[in-house]
């Protein structure tokens, strides 16, 4: 695992208080994770934290799953 | 009217997390200030409070026990707190709504004086130096004073009546108060009530200070600074908490068997129409806020045996008691009226909540909770002031007071009820 899926996942642990093993690349913030619209504007804004980045809300948009979140930041944060 | 009684008590204070440790250390005469140690006060002019006791102890408080943590991070300390205290006024209840039948016929009412005002304060300085986009979407529905309300009706399913009342000081009794008429009128046939707290921070002290209406003369010497009618008293100390009642039915109370503490006999409310922090000084308001509640009640002044004073230990004591001799008359040598915040501080919007719980343990133990320092009372009256030592004596009308900024004042009276 990369470390910014690692990152990632850990964010989405305490943020969304879930078993880490759940935590999948698949997993769906909302459907699969207990998440609710405001969390997921939320757990935006702690990635944008972590990684010091703007993700701007049509991307944000796009962020449902685990995965996409790793995608996103692998792509547009600097290494 | 349909009549309402009270089945089941919650509370979090400064003396505990729970009715029983908190009413044994307030019968013992322990007190619940210190010195603030939370942030630092060495630049205000108040420098104690009466904060909960924190940990997993008996008696202490464990936020983890009442709500997840990830909720907790979402929302300012006064929504734990009435959580919590919610939670055990529905346990010592036993009113546990799963049917829908049940719980469109249960509400909840629970207010507060100043809410959220710790989140916004840290919120106001991230936006300062952070931008908009860092704050959180959880920064509004965490502050909102009804969104202890909201949290205790989506934990426990309440779908009535979902209110909130924002009185200041007056805040937990107009809540109990208002939530019983809801009963009364029909509205509901069970209402969780009452008022939280969570103001000890900096802002906080530092707005109260301004009013001049912080003890500050006390801060070598905390658990001597909140002194109710003592000649030395200078100002409230400031204290945190909440206090939940379930308010029922009668019928709906008896059909289930549940345990009935006390019934709520009267409600008065009245206005000041005078000064924004200070009360009238001939009493007025406070003396027909008390008429009413009385009326209401249908009783007159003699029936009462004890009242729980608002008597925060500020100048405005002696208008308060001034106003209960008017009212009393010749009854006054028979009544023991006590102000408790001599132990725990002010609660401010879970003032009125607590001490309603106060009044009817008060009945249920046929005990009057002691005035904590009233070494020199700075007026002479007929009425019991019950200084320093709880006192065991007949109870079964009381009353318990509550005044608040805006010049708003609430009375409410409760009888003992024979099985």
């Amino acid at each position: 695992m990369s470390d910014i899926a690692e990152r990632v996942k850990k964010i989405v642990v305490e943020h969304l208080g879930v078993d880490a093993e759940k935590v999948t690349d698949s997993a769906n913030f909302i459907d699969d994770l207990g998440a609710d619209s405001l969390d997921t504007v939320e757990l935006v804004m702690a990635f944008e934290e972590e990684f010091s980045v703007e993700i701007p809300d049509d991307a944000a948009e796009t962020i449902v799953t685990v995965g996409d979140a790793i995608k996103f930041l692998e792509k547009n944060v600097a290494a | 009217m349909r009549r309402v009684v009270v089945t089941g008590l919650g509370m979090v204070t400064p003396l505990g997390s729970g009715v029983d440790v908190t009413w044994r250390r307030l019968l013992a005469g322990e007190s619940g200030a210190s010195r603030v140690e939370a942030f630092e006060v060495s630049d205000l002019p108040c420098q104690i409070a009466c904060s909960i006791p924190r940990g997993a102890g008996e008696g202490e408080f464990d936020a983890d026990a009442w709500m997840e943590p990830k909720e907790q991070r979402k929302v300012d300390p006064f929504i734990v707190y009435a959580m919590a205290a919610a939670k055990q006024a529905l346990d010592d209840a036993d009113w546990h709504p799963s049917s829908y039948e049940d719980q469109i016929v249960s509400g909840v009412l629970i207010g507060s004086g100043i809410g959220g005002i710790g989140g916004i304060h840290d919120a106001s300085l991230l936006l300062e130096e952070r931008g908009p986009r860092r704050i959180s979407p959880f920064f509004i529905p965490g502050r909102l004073i009804n969104l202890a309300s909201g949290y205790v009706s989506i934990e426990h399913g309440l779908k009535g009546p979902n209110h909130a009342v924002v009185t200041a000081c007056s805040t937990g009794a107009h809540a109990i108060g208002d939530a019983a008429r809801m009963i009364a009128l029909g509205d509901a046939d069970v209402m969780v009530a009452g008022g939280s707290e969570s103001p000890i921070n900096r802002l906080s002290l530092a707005g109260f200070a301004a009013c001049r209406a912080l003890c500050t003369a006390f801060n070598d010497d905390p658990t001597r600074g909140s002194r109710p009618y003592d000649r030395d008293r200078d100002g409230f100390v400031m204290g945190e908490g909440a206090g939940v009642v379930v308010l029922e039915e009668y019928d709906h109370a008896r059909a289930r068997g549940a345990r009935i503490y006390a019934e709520v006999i009267g409600y008065g409310m009245s206005g000041d129409a005078y000064h924004i922090t200070a009360p009238s000084e001939d009493g007025d308001g406070a003396f027909r806020c008390m008429q009413a509640a009385l009326k209401r009640a249908g009783i007159v002044a003699a029936d009462l045996d004890y009242v729980n004073a608002h008597g925060t230990s500020t100048m405005a004591d002696e208008i308060e008691l001034r106003a209960v001799e008017r009212l009393v008359g010749n009854a006054a040598a028979n009544i023991s009226m006590s102000s408790t915040k001599s132990a725990i501080g002010h609660l401010l919007g879970a003032a009125g909540a607590v001490e309603a719980i106060f009044s009817i343990l008060a009945i249920r133990d046929q005990v009057a909770p002691p005035t904590l320092n009233l070494d020199n009372p700075s007026v002479d009256t007929p009425i019991d002031l019950v200084p320093h030592k709880a006192r065991q004596r007949e109870i079964n009308v009381v009353l318990s007071n509550s005044f608040g900024f805006g010049g708003t004042n609430a009375s409410l009276a409760f009888r003992r009820v024979d099985a």
